[in-house]
């Protein structure tokens, strides 16, 4: 009982109490959270995952602000079911760039983790404008200002920046190419040869089919791409992670 | 919990020897349940650490007696289903496409996996019914209308390779006769007067009769002299009552005037791990099932 005796010192003096519970909760969080840094099948690094491009990262930005990520996952979870109906289940590796990821933890509308190639651009653009012309059962909003909010990608390279300071490996040369990179991806007529060089796998068109850069185009470049980085043809995942 | 009051006294459970103003702390013990549920998830979860992946090392978490692994499991699943369909798909591959029908138990299994990957990767652009979306270019395949043929072999090649997808198969698009500046605004005019006149519309005879020569000019080459259209080209059939965009003089002038090109991507834009060759052979068997199915010749 001599133990459980001491025990009164500490329950009677609060700083005592304070320090000493920050000291377990440290205990549990290096426990629980330090090897999420260093254990090899959290931190994988998967071929052909690459930071967004400059369109990409905006439409990202788009798909955030919008609140996507409160009906659509993207997260395909390890399941027989899962992997049939949207894919190769996720890898860690191909959120790594985000900041903040996109995981979700709802699923009003289906998992975007691989979208990417699944539609059309047209359908993508027919859909965000009015998703009820395609998929009539749909409660999803409309989104067809997009098509209307012309984007300059002015800020761009803020934005890489911003990621940089995060995490993200964007070179100078990239920070140096964002605007151009940002305009040359919208436009299947322009001299994109150094942006695939620097971003490999994006696609350059022009998304919205029509003149401009708007935040459709943005976002539809981001949909496009989503989970089409990895070639899961080459990738063996190792059982163990 | 309990709904019966304290029955001890003070007396003969004594205090904790807390006392705040006065107010003291009976010692009362824990419930014995409460107790032993506690014990036993405390037992539990170090039971569970051994069996389960758990511990963080250094160069790796413990991998637990039972060896568990989602990715493992995922894989051994999909390799069970796969198995236990091997057989009976082999068959779909193996069959030719016209020749399915006349096994009941190999139609019967290529429509019922082709309905679920059609309600999987082709429902969003064709509809849940396949009743497409018809003025936004998204066709139906219900009726007898077929813009790339409707024989099994022909359904089988557009969702393979998809449309406008790349070179192999099923492209060509139609030109932008006005924004490109072959045609004038005027010349547009005259030709969607004379394409409403050989779909039986009410239209401008003025305008369609200079129109059936731009016609045949500019548009016969794909959608044929007589307006028929041409599937090796996907030229749609332009005198019937079936408009792929629409047949009014605004959707009309808009497509002559910017073209048109619909995009399907392959598969309905499915990797090829999620629907292989016997599936796309299953989806095209309930494609040409729907009703405007072509027989082969």
């Amino acid at each position: 009982m001599a133990l459980i005796d001491k025990h009164k010192i500490i329950e009677t003096n609060a700083t005592i109490l304070l320090a000493l519970s920050f000291l377990v909760v440290t205990i549990g969080g290096i426990v629980e959270i330090a090897p999420l840094f260093y254990l090899e099948n959290t931190i994988e690094d998967v071929e052909g995952v690459r930071p967004y491009s400059p369109l990409e990262m905006e439409g990202r930005n788009i798909y955030v602000r919008e609140g996507c990520y409160v009906c659509h996952s993207q997260m395909i979870r390890p399941m027989r079911d899962e992997v049939e109906r949207y894919g190769h289940y996720s890898l860690a590796a191909e959120s790594q760039y985000d900041h903040p990821f996109q995981w979700g933890s709802k699923r009003t509308g289906p998992d975007l983790a691989r979208v990417g190639g699944r539609y059309s651009d047209d359908w993508q653009v027919d859909h965000l404008t009015d998703p009820q012309s395609v998929v009539p059962e749909s409660v999803m909003p409309k989104y067809g200002f997009l098509l209307n909010r012309m984007v300059d990608g002015k800020y761009i390279e803020d934005v890489l920046r911003t990621n940089r300071a995060v995490g993200v490996p964007y070179t100078d040369e990239m920070l140096e190419a964002a605007r151009a990179d940002f305009a040359a991806q919208a436009d299947p007529d322009s001299d994109y040869d150094a942006l695939l060089e620097r971003y490999p796998g994006a696609q350059v068109r022009n998304f919205d089919g029509r003149p401009g850069i708007s935040e459709m185009d943005a976002l539809v470049s981001y949909l496009q791409m989503l989970g089409t980085l990895v070639d899961f043809s080459t990738f063996t995942p190792v059982a163990s992670r | 919990m309990s709904k019966q009051p304290v029955k001890k006294k003070k007396d003969e459970v004594g205090t904790t020897g807390h006392s705040w103003d006065g107010i003291e702390e009976l010692n009362n013990p824990m419930p014995r349940w409460w107790l032993w549920t506690f014990y036993g998830c405390v037992i539990w979860a170090l039971i569970y650490t051994v069996l389960y992946p758990a511990w963080p090392l250094v160069n790796g978490a413990t991998a637990g007696l039972l060896g568990k692994s989602t990715r493992a499991d995922v894989a051994a699943e999909i390799v069970r289903f796969e198995d236990a369909n091997a057989a009976i798909k082999a068959k779909l591959v193996e069959t030719e496409l016209p020749d399915i029908a006349k096994d009941p138990e190999l139609l019967s299994y290529a429509q019922n996996a082709g309905g679920a990957v059609f309600r999987t990767w082709c429902a969003q652009c064709h509809g849940a019914g396949a009743q497409g979306a018809q003025a936004a270019g998204y066709p139906s395949l219900l009726d007898d209308s077929w813009l790339w043929g409707g024989t099994i072999e022909e359904i089988h090649t557009t969702i393979s390779y998809g449309i406008r997808h790349n070179d192999d198969s099923r492209f060509g698009d139609m030109l932008a006769f006005g924004r490109d500046e072959l045609l004038t605004e005027d010349e547009v005019a005259q030709v969607v007067a004379y394409v409403q006149k050989i779909s039986d519309q009410e239209h401008d005879a003025a305008l369609a009769a200079p129109g059936e020569t731009i016609y045949m000019d500019n548009c016969a080459s794909c959608h044929m002299e007589d307006g028929k259209g041409e599937i090796s080209v996907g030229a749609p059939n332009l005198t019937d009552a079936i408009w792929l965009y629409g047949g009014d003089d605004v959707t009309l002038t808009e497509t002559i005037w910017n073209g048109r090109g619909g995009v399907m991507p392959p598969r309905g834009g499915a990797p090829e791990s999620a629907v292989d060759e016997a599936m796309v052979r299953a989806v095209s068997t309930y494609v040409h099932g729907l009703g405007g199915g072509v027989q082969s010749e």
